[in-house]
């Protein structure tokens, strides 16, 4: 009876969040900052923003918890959606969320022989890299159409998220020569199973290659690349699901450094935006840990669709509006 | 459980530590600095009740803006110029989250000497690349606008 009365607060909670983030009233609220004139001298309101930003991140981190995503998928297309910050600046700090995020959970994941060093070196090398060009494109792209590809982006993440299947241990046959010659393999334990699993990967070239395309886009939208990251490295590359979800977990902390420098050397870092963001977002995280046991993750995985989805329509909706087109 | 095959090699377990103590540094120090910052201890460059007029901006038009109404310096303030900042609560922010971004560079920095002890010479020289292209996009060399 408790745990039902939990299951439904929580629950209660978390649609209620949703809800409100959700609201058109919202975004219609965000819209009018965003024709409101640009006061010529000081604004004693200003500190509503990065209070509403430090709630929103809070609510956010539970729901990337919870969800089973990174915080800066949702971080990015939300705030660069419906708040008056400049998308410049929502970028930056997206990588910041997503990096810190992935700071906070590598050293355990390492540690736990869960993520692999050895996976994810190669495979890093490629994405910083085009972490750092697509950093470099993004700023130097006019604002609409970084907007407009975002919301591109974000609306080919969720059909990544609606379509992607999962394999808990992927059958390799055999590991191919380029891993082979890396000794890209390990072995974990499995306590469900009370097994020692020994894995090896197949398809290193493609899968490497495509961390070409992550990489960039990581760097031009600052987005985390989990969605990407693990589908490759799981289903692609063949590396069993635990091994995907933490290395691409501690790869973030690797591609995001890259991009995060071009935009901390650019200027792109207002500590009024970056701060709450990271406090909201691993506070939230703290208690999206915490309801995981009540939540039930199917309607989650399904609400984060959801806002995905809308993030992703606001986000082509200014790209196209700026442009003088208003479809909305 | 404690088979030793399931266990972390040396270079990860390195790589982990290191990792695990920059991040604590990094977040710690972020939390100072806000602190100084938000509680006035250490006076902004930009008025915290004007910060709303920059924020909207694209980032060029802000550091135009900045520069113009109180740094006054020649050139715009992008790349390392930030530390000549440092004794203000804004941008003494910056040494945090340049910490964090940073520890990775140390991390294969430190893992180095001994993969190539191990002879892991393939993995050595990815590390080194990784270095040197994380240091080049640290150094500010890299440098773009709208």
């Amino acid at each position: 009876m408790q745990g039902t009365i939990k299951e439904k607060a929580g629950m209660l909670f978390v649609s209620l969040m949703c809800a409100i983030m959700l609201s058109p009233a919202w975004a219609l609220a965000s819209e009018a900052v965003d024709m409101a004139q640009i006061p010529a001298a000081g604004d004693p309101g200003w500190w509503k923003w990065p209070v509403i930003l430090l709630f929103v991140t809070f609510v956010m981190g539970i729901i990337a918890v919870l969800g089973g995503v990174g915080g800066g998928v949702l971080f990015v297309p939300i705030i660069g959606g419906f708040f008056p910050f400049h998308l410049d600046f929502v970028r930056g700090a997206g990588l910041l969320v997503a990096l810190c995020g992935a700071l906070a959970a590598g050293p355990g994941l390492l540690k736990a022989n869960l993520a692999s060093l050895r996976l994810a070196m190669p495979v890093a090398l490629i994405a910083s890299t085009m972490a750092i060009v697509g950093a470099m494109v993004g700023l130097a792209l006019p604002t609409h159409i970084v907007q407009l590809s975002l919301g591109g982006t974000i609306l080919g993440i969720v059909a990544i998220m609606l379509t992607a299947k999962k394999s808990t241990v992927p059958d390799v046959p055999h590991a191919d020569a380029l891993s082979s010659a890396l000794r890209i393999t390990g072995v974990f334990y499995e306590p469900t199973t009370k097994e020692e699993i020994n894995w090896k990967i197949h398809r290193t070239i493609p899968g490497l290659l495509t961390f070409i395309i992550i990489g960039f886009m990581a760097g031009m939208f600052g987005l985390g690349a989990g969605w990407a990251n693990v589908p490759v490295l799981n289903l692609m590359m063949g590396a069993p699901l635990k091994i995907s979800v933490a290395t691409s977990k501690f790869l973030l902390s690797i591609t995001d450094t890259s991009a995060a420098w071009i935009y901390l050397n650019k200027g792109c870092l207002i500590p009024m935006i970056v701060v709450p963001s990271l406090i909201g977002i691993m506070l939230g995280s703290f208690v999206g840990v915490r309801l995981l046991k009540v939540a039930k993750p199917t309607f989650i995985r399904w609400m984060v669709i959801v806002i995905l989805l809308f993030a992703g329509l606001k986000a082509v909706q200014k790209g196209l509006s700026t442009m003088g087109y208003n479809l909305f | 459980m404690s088979n030793k095959n399931t266990q972390a090699t040396e270079e990860q377990l390195q790589y982990a530590a290191i990792l695990e103590k920059g991040m604590y540094a990094g977040l710690a120090l972020m939390v100072i600095t806000f602190a100084l910052y938000v509680l006035r201890v250490l006076p902004p460059i930009v008025p915290r009740s004007e910060i709303s007029t920059y924020w909207s901006m694209p980032v060029h038009d802000y550091l135009v803006a900045i520069n113009t109404n109180f740094l006054h310096w020649e050139t715009l303030p992008t790349g390392w110029s930030w530390m000549k900042l440092l004794g203000y609560g804004d941008f003494l922010n910056f040494l945090p989250v340049a910490i964090l971004a940073g520890v990775t560079i140390l991390c294969y920095m430190v893992i180095t000497p001994g993969l190539f002890a191990r002879g892991d010479k393939a993995m050595a020289f990815m590390a080194i690349a990784e270095a040197v292209i994380l240091t080049l996009a640290a150094s500010g060399l890299l440098s773009v606008g709208h």
